[in-house]
């Protein structure tokens, strides 16, 4: 046996012992952050969609009395006719007590009895083939009920405009914290090939190519970046796991509510910081070579 | 001795090693380091290059590894324009070259085994196929005892000597040397002239810079002479 091959091949580059640790803790702290942003958009669209969902299964309707007619009566008439409407899964006049009980965090107890309601109907849409508003007015028209549908297109179109605008948002924080650890990268290159100045001028002189250095502080700086994106992943991911045990479906938040699936979405966190730590580094350290600082 | 004649019979009938005609160096806003130098080293030859400190040795030698470029004039090595190369083309004009640094240049973070290693990892070889020839190198150079330490913990002599393996261990076509012997002894000396002696034999183009002129006379090799940064005398 040749005593040099059972030896570990050294790493040709030195390590940078004092630098290296916080460049680690950095980007860990970078991929926590963008693994943050990346749940927080997905659980913001859930929400949104969700509540959109419901929206859009659901109508409202209020219904003013004939004369010689009680508000009650014109409820359930009005009921009635939006029931036998295709794309009606039921239609439900709303009671007294359920009204009230929508407007008692508005309004209190006091001046609830003496407050005059609106009749309301409450429809219940089919959620593959939903009824139009047009239709639904057009039936109570046809059954000689006034009324008003709200098919709640204007608080759907809030919804998903604020889910798109947070989702944006969320991106766009993704991006800069990926634009973060690449700049930190990038400087980290920088000093590291300003302090292994000699070292890269033997590794010239010895025939390595500017693509075989700059390929060195690739795999240095592509490791590390792996290693931390790892530990912010898991760290993000925990943090995700807490949420959902102490919230559970609905989240600790309605507005956030977190999914078991969240945790696969962090799994690619160490691959994409690894990805942004390759190509910062090889721009890095191929523009200096070949600037010849 | 585990060099072998590598291209041994290209180099001693083609083209010439290096061929510098009119070449001259200086640095922006200073003198001239070197003027008009017009030499040509022969495949296979063996020439050293003396003269007094300052007269442009170490810039020379920095011209012919192609870590400086001439200001002036055409260099070629191995029969192409290597003045005038592109970046990318300039590892495989070194790796044709072994080269001794004065100041060595060793990987401190490096066992000696790994630095005389150095240029074939860099070229792409893998371990078992030079593992063999890296230790007989460092036997030979007397380092076999001690492949596993670093250069902080070696002598000036066992770094000449470790540099000087490094630098033939890829079995070059030209061997350029910066004062190869001047920290280790007499006969430690004669040890190493003897070792580019044999890769010269081989077919290998060596020149030596060195202030030495004892040496290079003892060496029964062609002495090259600068001063003030130019050849003054034993052109080859």
């Amino acid at each position: 046996m040749i005593p040099g091959l059972t030896r570990s091949r050294a790493a040709i580059l030195p390590r940078d012992g004092g630098g290296e640790p916080w460049l680690a803790a950095v980007i860990a702290v970078l991929c926590f952050l963008a693994c943050l942003s990346a749940v927080g958009a997905v659980s913001a669209d859930r929400a949104a969609h969700g509540w959109a969902r419901q929206l859009r299964a659901e109508a409202t309707v209020q219904v003013r009395p004939r004369v010689g007619e009680t508000g009650t009566e014109a409820a359930a008439r009005a009921a009635q006719t939006l029931a036998g409407v295709t794309g009606v899964e039921e239609a439900e006049a709303m009671d007294r007590q359920t009204a009230e009980a929508l407007l008692r965090p508005w309004v209190g107890d006091a001046v609830l009895p003496d407050l005059p309601l609106p009749h309301l109907v409450t429809v219940r849409l089919d959620r593959d083939a939903p009824a139009s508003a047009v239709s639904l007015s057009r039936a109570l028209a046809e059954a000689g009920v006034d009324a008003t549908v709200d098919d709640h297109s204007l608080w759907r179109g809030e919804v998903e405009r604020s889910a798109a605008l947070i989702t944006a948002l969320a991106v766009a924080a993704f991006l800069l914290t990926a634009g973060a650890a690449g700049a930190a990268i990038v400087y980290a290159t920088q000093a590291g090939m300003a302090a292994q100045r000699t070292i890269i001028e033997t590794l010239s002189l010895n025939g390595a190519s500017d693509g075989r250095i700059a390929g060195l502080y690739q795999a240095r700086y592509g490791l590390l970046a792996a290693g931390a994106g790892a530990a912010g992943a898991a760290a993000a991911m925990a943090l995700t796991a807490g949420l959902r045990f102490l919230g559970g479906a609905d989240g600790v938040t309605p507005a956030l509510p977190v999914a078991w699936s969240d945790l696969l979405m962090l799994s690619p966190c160490p691959l994409l910081a690894a990805t942004v730590a390759l190509v910062a580094a090889r721009i890095t350290a191929l523009a200096r070579l070949r600037g010849g600082r | 001795m585990p060099v072998q004649p590598r291209r041994a019979a290209l180099t001693a009938s083609a083209t010439d090693t290096v061929r510098l005609s009119g070449v001259g160096f200086g640095y922006a806003d200073g003198p001239s380091v070197l003027r008009d130098i017009n030499l040509i080293l022969a495949a296979g030859s063996f020439h050293f290059l003396t003269g007094p400190s300052g007269a442009g040795k170490s810039t020379l030698l920095k011209l012919l590894t192609l870590a400086a470029r001439p200001t002036a004039g055409e260099l070629t090595l191995f029969g192409e324009d290597a003045g005038a190369a592109p970046r990318s083309a300039l590892p495989g004009f070194r790796r044709r070259m072994g080269v001794v640094f004065q100041d060595f240049r060793l990987l401190d973070h490096l066992s000696a085994f790994d630095n005389v290693a150095l240029p074939l990892r860099l070229a792409g070889a893998r371990r078992d196929s030079y593992a063999a020839d890296v230790e007989e190198m460092l036997d030979w150079v007397g380092l076999g005892e001690r492949t596993d330490d670093r250069p902080p913990t070696l002598s000036g002599g066992e770094k000449q000597r470790l540099a000087i393996a490094r630098a033939v261990v890829n079995r070059p076509d030209l061997i350029l040397a910066d004062e190869p012997t001047g920290s280790v002894d007499a006969a430690m000396g004669e040890r190493l002239l003897k070792l580019f002696q044999s890769l010269n034999r081989l077919g290998t183009t060596v020149l030596i810079a060195s202030h030495d002129e004892g040496l290079a006379a003892a060496s029964g090799a062609s002495v090259l002479r600068l001063e003030g940064g130019r050849l003054v005398g034993g052109m080859a």
